[in-house]
């Protein structure tokens, strides 16, 4: 196989100075290695390919996870730690943590004993950016430190720039203690949003009707 | 002393001979640029640059000894403020080093914007220098997130919580930048990542290309009113002014740099010195909840506009506004390219920088006060005024333990001390009557909640008697004027006799 560019025995009668001397050009005529060149070049691009597979699986493999992978049951104690008509808070060490979450495993919840088996257990986390929301008995109020959002005793909705009211856990009464269903920040896109944001900005109507009835006057 | 100077010139020609790098480096040092731009207001650029190599060394310094986990963060900038020879030191020049870094970077590119040097040939320069600031301020927030304290792991809740506002994707993408179910180890693993490894490196990346554009297209040319930037005669013009008055970069034009970016170095040295390190503040223990979270003071503002949205525009907000902002910057160059650089001719650019500049001054006034958050302990420790009890009846001051009780000092001040959440008392039978005050209290209304589920009847009336004897400093009492001229009859004046005299 011989090119018409590489040296040969022959002298050449005239030899091109810019084909010769300038390398572009004289690649330009190496159709086989110019072939192979490109060929490398997808070759580099069908590897790339397999090597994204498991680096993107790898970077999404949380996004693919659903919420109820991620949640349990888990106790929060007797319910004789909850008195009626009281909100308390209290800690729980999240059902799946690793060896690096360290404190930051604990999460914390507000638990509301209305009376008998009825029980709110609300999420720290304000409804409109996640600071944690503090309860004041008095006022029977929830207030953020963050944005002046605040909420009534039965969660909802009740000032500031949260679009619903707080984010609450599932429960369940087994034997003598308090289970929720927990395991993942509440957000308003996963399922600690039972109820649709915008829903509670029009007066929630449970609460006005609780208004009513424990109305004293 | 001449053989030593010999031997070391024999060194300089060996490794000379291998790098060939003397010619290169030479060349760009001394590459002509325009007198007039020889000039202190053209010094911020290379000082970011300067900052961004302090930032890059006192970074691999702090890394030595931080520890990257969720668990022991907290602990290790513990240790490196208090057991490690000078890391307080070293966490403080990071610290400062990092909000010089942003406001030069805004410095600098107010200058570029107002001398119009974004237009033709340096429109990718400017877009280059759009991420540049964007990953400066990526930069900013993660590093924030590293300094793993109360305000990291709640500034992380809130960057979650807007993240999952995100139509559609926002729950995968929040597990993605959580790294989990929970902000924990993974997240802060992942944010390390980002502030060690992806961000540095491609801003690496875009400060040399953003430089050798600078090198590459020239410095840009002090603007003169009427001097129009066409493309058509800009690169001739610019050749013609560097090739005649030209003068060389280095040194002409770098002393003044160097002056600059030692001053800034100075400066950042010396507020490390008198202010120390940022934080950490409390530990990221989210059982914890006596916080009152807040970002640093680059990011006040957005807390500040998070607060002031109305609830229903926020999540548009959040995402249409950064797509338009940084959709404009980016076009800027592109729709802009040509006409005039100077800014006596260009007044609406002067405007926006204006406008700008006072509204992101105001959100991060606003945000170093929030007015909008309630005080959590006003009520418990800031007392009702002496004066406001004074010759009150027993009722009143009944009332004044329950403005007391009830949290209302939590968003309500009494002799300006208490929250601002709501309007101050001090005057509010002034301006309310009774039955507005009860109706207020009760029902609620705007931003205060009903309160008629926490008060007794007895309590809403000593609560009433008390604020209506808040009148200021004696102002008279709010009337309802309807009912006045409704129960004198004067509701149904009859045409006056003027006026009835003047009709036909």
């Amino acid at each position: 196989m011989t090119n018409a560019n590489e040296p040969s025995g022959q002298p050449q009668p005239q030899p091109s100075p810019s084909s010769t001397t300038v390398p572009e050009l004289r690649t330009g005529a190496h159709s086989r290695r110019a072939f192979l060149f490109k060929l490398s070049l997808y070759l580099n691009g069908a590897v790339g390919a397999v090597l994204a597979v498991p680096i993107l699986g790898y970077l999404l493999g949380p996004a693919f996870k659903k919420d109820s992978s991620y949640k349990s049951w888990i106790s929060l104690g007797p319910v004789s730690n909850f008195p009626e008509g009281e909100t308390r808070l209290v800690d729980y060490r999240n059902p799946v943590t690793t060896a690096s979450d360290g404190e930051t495993g604990n999460v914390a919840c507000w638990v509301r004993h209305i009376q008998g088996n009825q029980f709110q257990v609300f999420a720290i986390n304000c409804a409109h950016l996640g600071c944690p929301v503090r309860w004041f008995e008095q006022s029977k109020l929830f207030m953020c430190p963050c944005h002046g959002g605040a909420y009534y005793e039965d969660g909802s909705r009740a000032s500031g720039p949260p679009e619903r009211g707080l984010f609450q856990y599932e429960f369940s009464i087994a034997g003598n203690n308090l289970m929720i269903n927990a395991g993942q920040m509440p957000t308003l896109s996963n399922s600690a949003c039972l109820k649709k944001p915008l829903v509670q900005i029009a007066p929630n109507p449970s609460t006005q009707d609780q208004e009513k009835t424990s109305w004293p006057a | 002393m001449a053989g030593m100077k010999q031997r070391a010139f024999q060194i300089y020609e060996w490794f000379e001979r291998r790098l060939g790098l003397t010619k290169p480096i030479s060349e760009a040092a001394a590459h002509p640029t325009p007198p007039t731009s020889a000039s202190w207001w053209y010094v911020f650029g290379s000082a970011a640059t300067v900052l961004l190599m302090l930032q890059i060394v006192t970074g691999i310094l702090l890394a030595l000894v931080y520890t990257a986990s969720a668990g022991e963060a907290w602990a290790s900038l513990q240790f490196l403020n208090h057991s490690i020879y000078l890391g307080w030191f070293l966490r403080a020049i990071h610290g400062w080093g990092s909000d010089f870094m942003v406001a030069i970077v805004l410095i600098h590119m107010v200058q570029v914007f107002m001398f119009g040097a974004y237009k033709y040939p340096r429109e990718l320069t400017w877009i280059i220098g759009v991420f540049l600031l964007l990953c400066t301020l990526g930069m900013a927030f993660t590093g924030q997130v590293l300094r793993f304290d109360q305000d990291a792991y709640w500034g992380l809740g809130i960057g979650a919580s807007i993240v999952s506002r995100v139509p559609w994707i926002g729950g995968p993408l929040v597990h993605m930048m959580l790294g989990g179910p929970i902000i924990g180890g993974q997240t802060l693993s992942r944010f390390f990542a980002l502030h060690v490894f992806v961000i540095p490196g491609i801003l690496l990346a875009m400060v040399a290309v953003h430089v050798w554009m600078v090198l590459h297209l020239g410095v840009n040319e002090w603007p003169m009113p009427g001097r129009i930037v066409s493309k058509a005669t800009y690169d001739r013009e610019y050749h013609e002014l560097t090739s005649k008055q030209g003068v060389p970069f280095v040194p002409d034009a770098a002393w003044k740099d160097a002056v600059f970016a030692a001053a800034i170095l100075l400066s950042v040295i010396a507020c490390a010195l008198f202010f120390g390190p940022f934080g950490p503040s409390g530990q990221p223990d989210p059982t914890i909840i006596q916080t009152a979270p807040k970002p640093d003071f680059f990011f006040l503002w957005i807390y500040a506009v998070l607060a002031y949205l109305p609830p229903e525009l926020e999540t548009p907000f959040l995402f249409i506004a950064p797509i338009v902002v940084i959709g404009a910057m980016l076009l800027l160059p592109l729709v802009a390219g040509e006409g005039e650089k100077h800014w006596s001719r260009r007044p609406v650019a002067v405007l926006m920088v204006a406008v700008i500049a006072v509204t992101l001054g105001v959100f991060t006034h606003l945000a170093t006060f929030t007015p909008w958050s309630p005080l959590m302990e006003a009520w418990s420790g800031d007392p009702t005024p002496t004066a406001y009890l004074k010759n009150r009846s027993p009722l009143e001051r009944q009332g004044a333990l329950v403005l007391q009780d009830k949290q209302c000092r939590n968003c309500h001040a009494l002799g300006g001390v208490g929250g601002m959440r709501g309007p101050a008392l001090d005057a509010i039978a002034a301006r309310m009557t009774e039955d507005q005050i009860i109706r207020q209290v009760l029902q609620g209304d705007g931003n205060m909640p009903a309160y008629g589920n926490a008060l007794s009847p007895a309590e809403t009336r000593a609560l009433v008697a008390f604020l209506m004897t808040l009148r200021g400093n004696n102002l008279s009492p709010a009337i309802d004027a309807s009912h006045t001229l409704t129960q004198s009859g004067a509701m149904h004046v009859p045409v006056p006799p003027a006026l009835s005299a003047k009709t036909p």
